[in-house]
């Protein structure tokens, strides 16, 4: 079998979902036999590739530039997996949604908390605005595959990426693969 | 006098005045509850319970059903679960249901229920409404966030402490949990700190303060053994 | 008041009348009451006694004639040639002795001019003809006396025969003869549901009232009790407040006849508090039937004792559901619960109650007088007699009617209802309210029944009758019921709880132009669960008009949701 080609993502994450991903300790080996990496946040590629076989999208759609690679993702890639629960649900990211808009929770960290020149940081085309309802990945394209957690302990990733390297539908049953938090 | 009806193709034994709830519980075959809690008095609100009966055109509610001889019900459909699984995604949909920074992270009935119905992500819009977290008692505290409405903490009030402190404040979506006429749980004058519904709470809503993610642990058996132990007068006070 | 004397009071009151040649009926129901209909009572009055025509002329205040589009309105009822006078809205048996004018719009200032011309031709400009389709093709069983007796003047309902059902009932009739009365005529719930009205009060009077635990407050004697359901909420609909408020002894009289055949000795009615005048009316009425001895204890010197309690609601939809309305009168939370038991076994505080709507309750004195028979030979072979529809929306006669049940849409909105204006040309009609489906022109024709209604994706209703023209939006209407529903679900059961919240959100994406075709889905499926998962009928009947808009009008939601 040709080897997959896969790419991750970090949206509005923490990065703990790759985090975990890492956990997957030596069977890392194992997958690096059987997958290409095509675009990482721990590969220095610029762009997003065309024909993707899999991406995992961690982190809400929380600004622009989100909005815009999400879309980018779903047109090169085949299957695309919320991974953790950030983009599977908004999760932390999202609970800054209830105050209604970006505003108040830029004013809050960047005014009200600082001593030296209170201001938004705001530079056109490098810091990208927020938007105003965190929402997550499936609420902006069609997903494929969800994996729940926060983050997704390693071994659920494990089973996951298995099936998927062997062409296979992952079960997504139970405790094990389908608990949030 | 015994009643003989089949669950689910089996055979069961049930008393005349259990409920099919009760009596599948019995024959071990498990439906899915949320307001249900044993020792309190059932109310049909979750709807997680409905079960299919033969000859009856609606579905009917495990919790509250009386048994009847020869009844035929199905519990566990294609039609049932899908239902259900609407109906956990309802709610994790409609208040803001965080499990990773929750106290009940862990030992939820929610959260239980999701991973049971095989949700692995929400279809509908989350809602995202803006709810306060009451604090103001010294032991308890109330986050309506994570409240789901089913009323076991105004059942358990009312049945098992006798103080009906809480009730339910408006109506709809908009309803809340409040304690007498909606002031801070601390301020409220018929408030006995018993805790029982904290014990009763299914989700983080009602905890004890300090705990922090994950610590939050229900003891939802000591409220089904006060009730049997009132009804058999065990404390002769 | 016994029968003789009851028939005493109707024989004099009648004398009294009769001796006026022209009795004028202005309508004080709370419509016409808000363009001034008492101002215009009182201009009248005051003309009357200018002009020196006191003698021969009597102002009556009357209930809702119908024609509510054209209101004020004021009837004429003049006596010809010596016979007696006869109000209008029934086909005059004989127009040599009476004849009557039907004035619309009518002002205050107007007064003087309508008294003038009393006995001769009437004032042209404000005449409409009593003889149109509006008033012809009605069958009037639940509003016969609306628009006819004054509602504040018991004397003036004995005078038509009022009372006289429930004296025979308790002189000549056992309960269990009463309820068959009530089976055989066929007589179904008028609030929505059908139910076999007999049957329901069958089950009530056959209900031990020991069988399950009850909390009765003290003061109260009855171990039964009968409820009269005036909470109306569905919007666009008021057939129940125009008999409340323009008959409202009919309504004491059938609640009455229904604790006889059932066994209770107390009652409620339940009205909505948004209707303060059919409270008034109500009060007064149950006032006047005490002090009268045909209501509380020992009626008509019989054994029967029946007392009737007002209870008003508080603005919530749901507590017209009877088991939400029954937790009201208790006191509790207007939250609806599951059944069984029903109501009829174990209702308000455990006890057998007997919950009917108003207008099903307005049709049993007239079956009790006129037969079973009778009302069985009006209407269809399953939906027997006449239903009353609040007809509105875009349709030139806008009002009250009363029809045969099995008569046709296309004759109630083209003939009585005149037909759509402003040359547009009809689309739907939608019956129900927020429980109910909309109506495509391809079944104007069909009959109008409970089963016909079902069959075509609506219900009957509570006689909501909303008709619309081309230019009407048929989301924006699915997407109103539902806004409806959700700001009135109760909260208890999730399904209605959140999922109209859903629902509502999805039909204004739509409208917004951002739903796409998996929204259209995921509305289908929560339609699909609302209505098998919720608790009670709200919740249950919720999807109503979008599935009924899904069905018949599918290429709006079409062409207004994007693909993904």
């Amino acid at each position: 079998m040709d080897k997959l080609k896969f790419a991750s993502v970090w949206m509005g994450g923490c990065s703990g979902c790759h985090m975990s991903f890492l956990d997957l300790d030596e069977w890392l080996f194992d997958l690096a036999e059987a997958v290409e990496v095509v675009y990482s946040p721990v590969a220095d590629i610029k762009t997003f590739p065309q024909h993707v076989d899999v991406t995992l999208v961690e982190g809400a759609i929380a600004n622009q530039d989100h909005l815009e690679l999400i879309q980018t993702i779903r047109k090169n890639s085949k299957l695309v997996v919320s991974f953790g629960d950030c983009a599977v649900t908004g999760n932390v990211t999202a609970m800054r949604n209830p105050l209604d808009g970006a505003e108040v929770v830029l004013d809050r960290a960047y005014k009200d908390a600082q001593l030296l020149r209170p201001q938004v940081p705001h530079d056109d085309g490098i810091v990208p605005p927020l938007v105003d309802h965190v929402v997550p990945v499936h609420a902006v394209i069609p997903v494929d595959l969800y994996i729940p957690g926060c983050p997704p302990p390693a071994k659920r990733i494990r089973a996951v990426l298995q099936a998927l390297v062997e062409g296979k539908s992952p079960e997504m049953i139970g405790r094990e693969m389908l608990k949030f938090g | 006098m015994p009643r003989t009806l089949t669950i689910n193709g089996q055979e069961v034994s049930a008393g005349n005045e259990q409920t099919i709830l009760e009596a599948a519980r019995d024959a071990n075959i498990r439906i899915p509850t949320l307001c249900h809690l044993d020792g309190l008095t059932d109310v049909g609100a979750c709807r997680m319970c409905l079960v299919e009966v033969v000859g009856s055109n609606k579905l009917l509610p495990a919790c509250t059903t009386r048994v009847q001889e020869g009844m035929e019900v199905h519990t566990d459909t294609e039609r049932l679960r899908a239902y259900r699984r609407q109906i956990i995604e309802l709610l994790f949909a409609e208040r803001n249901h965080v499990c990773a920074v929750c106290v009940a992270n862990g030992h939820c009935e929610l959260q239980n229920l999701g991973i049971a119905v095989g949700m692995d992500h929400v279809r509908y819009d989350y809602l995202f409404p803006r709810l306060g977290v009451d604090l103001s008692h010294e032991r308890f505290g109330m986050d309506h966030n994570r409240c789901i409405l089913c009323t076991r903490c105004v059942r358990a009030c009312d049945q098992l402490e006798g103080a009906h402190t809480i009730d339910v404040l408006g109506r709809g979506a908009r309803s809340l949990i409040v304690r007498d006429m909606n002031v801070p749980w601390g301020e409220s004058t018929t408030c006995t700190s018993c805790g029982k519904c904290v014990m009763a709470c299914p989700t983080g809503a009602l905890f004890k303060q300090g705990s922090t993610v994950a610590e939050m642990v229900h003891d939802v058996e000591k409220l089904a053994f006060l009730r049997a132990a009132r009804e058999r007068k065990v404390w002769n006070v | 008041m016994n029968l003789e004397e009851l028939n005493a009071t109707a024989t004099n009151e009648r004398l009294a009348q009769a001796k006026k040649n022209h009795h004028l009926h202005v309508c004080v129901g709370t419509a016409c009451q808000a363009l001034n209909s008492e101002q215009i009572a009182k201009a009248l009055q005051t003309a009357l006694r200018q002009q020196g025509r006191n003698g021969e002329a009597e102002v009556k205040c009357v209930g809702c004639p119908g024609l509510c589009s054209l209101g004020p309105l004021v009837e004429v009822a003049s006596r010809v040639n010596g016979g007696p006078t006869q109000p209008a809205n029934e086909s005059p048996a004989d127009a040599n002795h009476r004849t009557a004018v039907l004035y619309q719009f009518v002002k205050p200032e107007d007064a003087e001019e309508i008294i003038a011309h009393l006995g001769g031709e009437p004032v042209k400009r404000l005449e409409t003809p009593l003889d149109q389709p509006f008033f012809t093709r009605q069958t009037k069983v639940v509003l016969e006396n609306c628009g006819k007796v004054d509602p504040e003047r018991i004397e003036d309902y004995i005078a038509v025969g009022g009372y006289q059902a429930l004296l025979k009932v308790l002189t000549e009739m056992t309960p269990q003869q009463v309820i068959d009365e009530i089976t055989r005529s066929g007589l179904r719930g008028r609030g929505g549901a059908g139910f076999p009205t007999g049957l329901k009060w069958g089950t009530v009077a056959k209900a031990d009232p020991n069988r399950y635990p009850t909390n009765v407050p003290e003061g109260i004697q009855s171990r039964k009790f009968v409820i009269c359901n005036g909470d109306e909420g569905d919007p666009g609909a008021f057939m129940d407040r125009s008999v409340m408020e323009g008959d409202p002894h009919r309504i004491l009289e059938g609640m009455a006849i229904a604790a006889y055949a059932v066994g209770a000795n107390h009652g409620f009615i339940y009205v909505r508090a948004e209707y303060p005048l059919a409270v008034k009316r109500l009060r007064t009425a149950i006032r006047q039937a005490q002090r009268a001895g045909l209501l509380g204890n020992a009626i008509g010197g019989t054994a029967f004792s029946f007392n009737v309690e007002i209870r008003l609601g508080a603005g919530a939809f749901v507590c017209g559901e009877e088991t939400a309305l029954m937790a009201s009168i208790e006191g509790g939370r207007g939250t609806p619960r599951p059944r069984p038991p029903f109501p009829a076994e174990s209702g308000l505080w455990g006890c057998p109650t007997l919950i009917n709507n108003v207008e099903t309750l307005a049709n049993v004195p007239p079956i009790i007088l006129k037969g079973a028979e009778w009302f069985a030979g009006i209407g269809t072979e399953k939906s027997k007699g006449t239903k009353v529809f609040a007809l509105t929306g875009q349709v030139k006669n806008t009002g009250l009617i009363e029809v045969p049940m099995g008569i046709s849409l296309r004759e109630i909105v083209f003939d009585i209802g005149g037909g759509i204006p402003d040359g547009k040309e009809f689309k739907a009609v939608q019956t129900g309210g927020p429980s109910g489906g909309c109506i495509p022109a391809q079944f104007l024709d069909m009959p109008v029944d409970y089963e016909s209604l079902a069959k075509v994706g609506s219900i009957m209703g509570s006689g909501g009758m909303i008709v619309m023209d081309d230019s009407t939006d048929m989301i924006e209407v699915a997407r109103f019921f539902m806004e409806f529903c959700m700001d009135e679900s109760c909260g208890k059961c999730i399904p209605c709880r959140a999922g109209t919240v859903q629902m509502h959100r999805i039909l204004t994406k739509i409208q917004e132009g951002k739903a796409t075709t998996r929204d259209l889905q995921i509305l289908e499926g929560l339609c699909d669960l609302v209505k098998h998962t919720s608790l009670c009928g709200l919740g249950q009947s919720a999807p109503n008009p979008v599935i009924s808009t899904l069905r018949y009008f599918r290429d709006e939601y079409l062409s207004k949701v994007k693909p993904g």
